[in-house]
This record gives C-alpha cells, structure tokens and sequence, in this order.
C-alpha cells in the first residue's frame, strides 16, 4: 500500500500542467518503457518507471538530464523559442523535482545497477537436490548445457523402462537463474541416443521456447541464447514428434527464474516433479517395460511418480528437515496427461506460488499443478515425523505411485501435535477381527530361498510398510518393530497366523508392551511365506526359511 | 466344314494352350529369378500412404516397381567399397562429404577392429552412401520407395491391416541402441521378402531433406509448403503411426555430411 501510495504521489507529480511539457515527457517516458518492456507488469508500473529512470545503470543526474534533453529535443523549432524561455524556470523546476524524488526512491529501496555483467557457467542439480539461490544483485550471462540421453532405468522394483533424459535421470536437471539474465544454452544429444531431441523452455519468449532453434540429431549439440525476461517457475520439455512419446518416457524438468529481489531465504529446498507412464505391463509387472501408446491415449497410465520413480523419495531417500525448518518445495508436473492434486499429508502450505507465478496464497492444503505447469509450495514443519507428499487424486498415490517422503526430526511440541494419546478396540459389531478384503492375486512360485526374499519384500512394500515402516522399525508405542523383535523371531509359526488372521490385544515385544490391532491380510500360503522369509532375513533379522506348507498348515489350525 | 471339324480344332487348341501354360509361367518365373540381382528382392509397385498431405487431393505415391537390398550394407560390403575406392576412406574423404565421425569406430581406413563385417554400417554420410550406390550399380531409394517397402507387413503390403502391426514397429523403433548392433539379416522378412527395416538402424534416403522440419514440430503444421510438416501433426495422414513419425524427426534432424553412430543405409535399383 505504502508503494502504491507514493507511486500516485510521485504520478501526480510527473502530471505536468503545460501542454508540450506532458506531450514531450509522455514521447520520451513511452519510449523509454516500450524500449525495456517496462509495460509488461503493471503492477509494479511506477516503481519500474522510477526503477528505469533512477536504477538502471545510470546515474540520477545523468537520467534527469537525459529526460530532459529528450523533452527539450521534441520542442518545435524557433517560434516556440519564445515560449522553451517562458516555461525553461518550470521544465527546470520538474527537473529538480525529478531529481529529488529519485534521490529519495533510490535511497528508500536501495536500488541496484542492472546492467550485464560477467560470465558464469549454471550448476545444474538432479532431483531433489535445487542449487543455491542466487547470490548476485545483477543480470549476467549464463552457460547452461544439458545433454539428451537414452537410458534403461528402474521404475518400480523390478521393472525397468527406457527413459529419455534430460542430463541421465528423470526428471531433467533443475536449471535456476535470475531474471534478466541472459541464457546461452547448450543442448547436447549423445551420440548413443537412437532419436533427435531439441527443449522447449517455458522460460523462453520466443518461437517453440527454443524448440525450433534447438533440433539436435544423436551425437551433435546446438546453442541459442534467450533472456529471461519473466520470474517464476517453469517447465522446460522435449518438443520433438511425436512429442506425446518424447514427454511420456521422461523428458521434462524445471528452470527457476529467481525475480530480481531473489526469494526469501528458507532452510530447506527441494525439487519434486510429478509425471506418469505407460507400459504395456500393468503396474508391477515385472521386466523392461515398452511404452503403450494406446494407454496413453486413452490417459490411463499405470504408474504416477515423482522424481521419476516409484519410491525414488522414500525411505532413506526421503527429503529430510528439522523440526522449526521453512522449506520450499519447487513443484512440476511433467503431465504428459494428468493434472495433480498436490498436498502433503499432515502439513498446510503457508504459502502457494499458484503455477509458478508471482501470486501468492496462502493456508493451501491442495493445490493444482497443471500437466506442463509448476507451484512453488512453502510451509514450516513444526513436528518430528514422517509427512507423505501425494497426488490427493488419490489411488494415483496408493495404486501407482505417486508417493514421496519428508522426514522430519528433531523436538516436537504437544501442543501442536499430541501424537497417539489413548487406543481401544472399537468393535460395534462384537469381536473378532476384520479382514483387509480383497481377493488374493495369483502369483508366481518361489524356487529359492533368495527369490523367496525377493519377492516378499515386495509384498512387504505393498501390505507391511505402512505400520511397520521401511526398515522393519515400526512406530514406537504404536505399531511393534519386526526389526530384532523377540515377538517374531522366537515363533515364526506364531508369526504365520499372525499374517494370515490378524492379532489384537496386548503383545510384548523386547519388553515394550504394544496393544493394538492388525488386521489379517489376504494372501496366498506362497506370499505369506515369501513375506515372512523376507522379514526374517531382513532389518539385521537371521532366520530361516518359511515355506508355503507350514503356512498351510497354519491356515488349516495345526 | 461341318461341326466335328471346328470342335476337333478348338480341342487341339485348348491342348496346346494347356501345355504351354506351364512352360510359360516356368519361363516367365526364371526369367524374373535371373532378373533380380543378387542380395536384392522385388518390391511390387503399388501407393505409398504419406505420411504428409503430398498437396494433391489424395495422399497416395504411386511406386514403381524396383529391387531393394534384402538387407542393410555391412560393414564387410562397405569394406570392400572403400578398398577399391579409397577417396571414401576415413582418412581421404573431403570434410565437406563426412563429419568427423565418419566411419570413426572402424580402428582404421581399412580394419574394422572390433567390428563384424556382417553387422550394418554406420558413420556413413549421405554422400559416401550415395557414392556406395553408384559403384554397386544402384542408388538409394526414395523416401516413397522406402516407406512403401516398410508399410508391408508379413503376410500382405499393407501391414496396417495386419493385428498388432503398428504396436510391433513402435515397440522396434522405440527400442533403444545395443552396445553392439546385431548383424543384418536376424529378423524376419517382410511381404517383400526385406528384412531390418524397423529398430535395427535408422536408414540414409536419397531425398531425407525433402521433409524438412523446422525443430518446432508443432509449429511445422502451420506452414503451407508442400513436404514442410514434416514432424508436425495437423496435415498428418495418421496420427497414430508413431513410428514413422520418428523416421521423419529423425530425417528432418540430419544434413547430409551426418554420419551418426545409428544410420546406416541400404540401395535400390529400378527395374
């Protein structure tokens, strides 16, 4: 309000009274703004005026001068002379006036030359990783090289896919710069890559988004160079036919144009981009998966992942913050179809950059992140734990995996968060224990003790971890540890009915008592053996082997 | 002449034509095995389906009937070219004719290193598989030609009609590059009887930049030039075929002095 009041007191003092003084200074202001593209945010309208006049590598006097020699030199020639005499005490007047306002403006927002300066190569990250903020208080020349690559990787346990990137992994390296920079950008496409790529930046005013100047067949590399005229976060993208197929196997990532006053300083950034696959195999289906155009088509991806994966940001690659932390996530979708519901569980944005923009709102618990379109989200973590970031479009997170982490550590205070203060078995329709529904899939056999562990850490992963927790450590007072449980370890047949009906009422284990309930879980005598096998040979657990027919036995009462 | 004579002709007649049938498809058939040059098999002619409205009020090509190569030039066979031609030699061509990357995985002008003479050349430019063309009495086919020899399938021409067609060449072209190319000749033949055409290398044609994009595919629909749409989609004749969308971004990518690790070529002759 302060800056919008002295820009209407400032306005009215340019608001000259004579005729040829506001023809004269509206020529020479209109040029000056159409010349630096001032027009385009009107918001900041009279500040970047001022900025213009006052801050842009020129001197106060020299800008004063300027805007007056340009009114003067607009003047009719001799029967005007007359009245240039008449009116000079005013125009010397308005010269003086504008001399002292600018001298009070460049003191009060402590204005910087933005003229170009230097030369520096741009550090790019991986997710989740965002390189450092911007330091500089002035435009520069930035290198920035990208290479185009072709390469088979993991996208779920046991499924891999062949993924085109930006720089080796989904999503494409995080590019950041400031506005006004001026990018010079290198594209490389290895000479191992089978297609030609080029990028086409949101970033980047001008015809594709640098995709028409950035066609690059394998094994040869171009440059363009653009100004980034606009803050905000974008998109960057593979722009090459058929560009569907270019985006769908993985090229997509961010570019930040920090606005000239930087971002506030937080504790924590990362880097987040969501994006979906289709492959011929059905979510899980082991192998090198090929991308099904048909499912793309029609929009029905198998997977939605984050960072490229599922399960790239979980576990011991969860994003990490302490308790009090301010942390910034820079958000982006690289679609090719679906629009996310971003939200982190147990956490409320206290500010949203709604897609990249400059807007911001505020007390989000969701926010839109368009297929091509980013958010910058912001929130203080206030309590230790673990906070599951999801697509709220939610069998997306619990069926296809879009799934990350955020583990937060440190002192949590009650008043905020009391965690879990009493449990009971609730059960109003009398005892017994209700099943997790289901029917059990088929399922393949298991021939070795080591395929067995293989592949009941998958069943681990999909039925388990959520009580239990990744490293078998379970939730202390909560949900009992597998890893070195006496519980388990000391009657694995105990462990089998477990599994198969579930248990309630108080348990010991390595003396902490635990009263709660588990439900049986629907699986077949083969996946209860392989998830048991898994969990005793795993978490530093040294077991044997469980075998279908014991758990057989099991299921029959023996 | 009374009836019996006429009938009595007409029976010898028919006799004679039943007889020389045979003959005559036996000769016609052998005549045609001698016509067709060895390593080369007979591509019908037929309409090739552009990919990009051609201007005219269909989008069909008429092809002419011509040979095509059976299989991509290997490595041995362009061995024997340089050899004999040794201006096309690693060391000898002109940088106007070849990149750098000529030819640069052989271990040298001659030696092919590591390299099995049985898989498909690649760093080959445009120029030097033209000029291979030229000396093997042959030249390298149209892109009509070869895409028209590419859309048979295994049992018919047109392999649009056959179940999971467009789905296999994706699957093929999509694949992504081996650390060593195969040798030529592993896959299965199509209706022509050619083989490799799809995901084994991308191939040189001789009018590649006849489809010229801008990089900006989608903007490329936009300009009103015939054959200047190249990867874009509005004007594609089909928005499906992947495949050859691909076949076209690649063309459009390269100049003729590329010589990339994944384009090879094959030859033609007409009839």
């Amino acid at each position: 309000m302060l800056l919008k009041d002295t820009g209407n007191l400032l306005k009215s003092i340019l608001e000259f009274n004579h005729a040829y003084y506001q023809v004269y200074a509206g020529a020479s202001l209109t040029l000056s703004i159409s010349k630096h593209r001032l027009y385009r945010r009107e918001k900041h309208h009279i500040k970047d005026i001022l900025s213009y006049y006052f801050c842009d590598g020129l001197s106060i006097e020299s800008r004063s001068f300027m805007f007056a020699v340009q009114s003067l030199k607009y003047l009719p020639n001799p029967p005007i002379l007359d009245e240039i005499m008449a009116y000079l005490p005013t125009i010397l007047g308005r010269y003086l006036a504008i001399l002292f306002v600018g001298f009070i403006f460049s003191a009060v927002s402590g204005c910087q030359s933005e003229t170009m300066k230097g030369e520096e190569h741009a550090v790019l990250t991986h997710a989740p990783a965002v390189p450092a903020a911007i330091a500089r208080n002035y435009p520069t020349k930035v290198i920035v090289e990208l290479e185009t690559t072709e390469v088979v990787r993991r996208l779920a346990d046991g499924v891999n896919y062949t993924f085109w990137t930006f720089g080796g992994e989904v999503p494409g390296k995080f590019i950041r710069v400031r506005e006004g920079d001026q990018v010079e950008f290198h594209l490389n496409n290895h000479p191992d890559s089978k297609m030609p790529h080029n990028i086409d930046l949101h970033a980047v005013t001008g015809p594709g988004g640098g995709a028409a100047s950035s066609f690059t067949a394998p094994g040869k590399g171009t440059v363009f160079s653009f100004t980034a005229l606009n803050p905000g976060l974008y998109v960057y993208h593979c722009a090459t036919a058929p560009v569907g197929m270019h985006i769908a196997n993985g090229m997509y990532g961010l570019i930040l144009v920090e606005p000239k006053e930087g971002l506030p300083p937080v504790d924590q950034e990362y880097y987040v981009m969501q994006s979906e696959f289709y492959t011929q195999g059905a979510y899980g289906e082991a192998g090198l998966q090929p991308f099904d155009m048909g499912k793309a088509l029609i929009e029905t991806p198998d997977y939605v992942v984050f960072n490229g994966s599922v399960g790239s940001t979980t576990g011991d690659k969860a994003l990490t913050a302490k308790v009090g932390d301010r942390v910034r996530l820079f958000v982006g979708n690289g679609g090719p179809n679906l629009v996310s519901s971003f939200h982190v569980i147990g956490e409320i944005f206290d500010l949203v950059h709604t897609e990249g923009g400059s807007i911001a709102n505020e007390n989000v618990q969701t926010t839109l992140v368009p297929a091509g379109g980013s958010a910058i989200v912001e929130f203080t973590v206030d309590f230790p734990g673990t906070y599951i970031l999801v697509d709220h479009s939610i069998f997306r997170a619990f069926n296809k995996g879009a799934l990350a982490m955020m583990t937060v550590t440190g002192d949590g205070a009650p008043e905020i968060y009391s965690g879990l203060q009493a449990e009971s078995v609730y059960l109003p329709e009398g005892g017994g224990i209700q099943d997790i529904n289901g029917e059990a899939p088929e399922t393949f056999v298991a021939k070795t003790v080591a395929e067995r562990i293989e592949v009941g850490g998958r069943i681990f992963a999909a039925n388990c971890v959520a009580c239990h927790q990744a490293e078998g450590q379970g939730i202390p007072g909560v949900f009992p540890p597998l890893a070195g449980s006496d519980f388990l370890m000391s009657d694995p047949t105990r462990a089998a009915g477990v599994v198969l009906n579930g248990l309630s009422g108080p348990i010991e284990v390595n003396g902490v008592t635990y009263n709660g309930v588990m439900p049986g879980v629907k699986l077949t005598d083969e996946q209860v053996a392989n998830v048991l096998t898994y969990v005793m040979n795993s978490f530093g657990n040294k077991g044997t082997e469980m075998t279908p027919s014991q758990v057989a036995n099991v299921r029959a009462g023996h | 002449m009374n009836r019996r004579d006429i009938s009595g002709k007409r029976v010898l007649l028919w006799i004679g034509l039943l007889m020389a049938l045979p003959s005559a498809a036996l000769f016609a058939r052998q005549t045609a095995k001698n016509l067709v040059p060895d390593g080369m098999v007979l591509v019908a002619a037929g309409t090739y389906e552009a990919l990009y409205d051609n201007g005219g009020d269909v989008n069909g090509v008429a092809v002419s009937a011509f040979f095509m190569d059976e299989n991509p030039v290997t490595n041995g066979d362009f061995l024997d070219f340089v050899r004999q031609n040794p201006r096309w030699q690693r060391s000898q061509i002109s940088p106007l004719f070849a990149e750098s990357s000529y030819l640069s995985k052989w271990a040298g002008d001659t030696d092919l290193g590591s390299l099995g003479p049985d898989q498909p050349v690649v760093q080959v430019s445009w120029f030097a598989a033209k000029a291979y063309a030229k000396w093997k009495g042959n030249r390298l086919p149209t892109v009509a030609e070869w895409e028209y020899a590419a859309s048979a399938g295994q049992r018919s021409a047109r392999g649009k009609d056959e179940e999971g067609f467009e789905r296999n060449l994706l699957f093929l072209t999509n694949r992504p590059v081996p650390k060593q190319l195969p040798a030529v000749g592993h896959s299965q033949a199509n209706y022509w009887g050619v083989r490799d055409l799809h995901g084994l290398v991308w191939e040189w044609v001789v009018d590649f930049n006849s489809a010229l994009v801008t990089g900006e595919s989608r903007a490329d629909a936009n300009l009103e030039r015939k054959l200047f749409c190249g990867s874009g989609v509005v004007g594609a004749s089909d928005f499906t075929d992947y495949a050859a969308f691909m076949r076209f971004a690649f063309r459009g990518s390269v100049s003729a002095a590329y010589a990339g690790s994944n384009l090879g070529f094959r030859t033609v002759r007409s009839l």
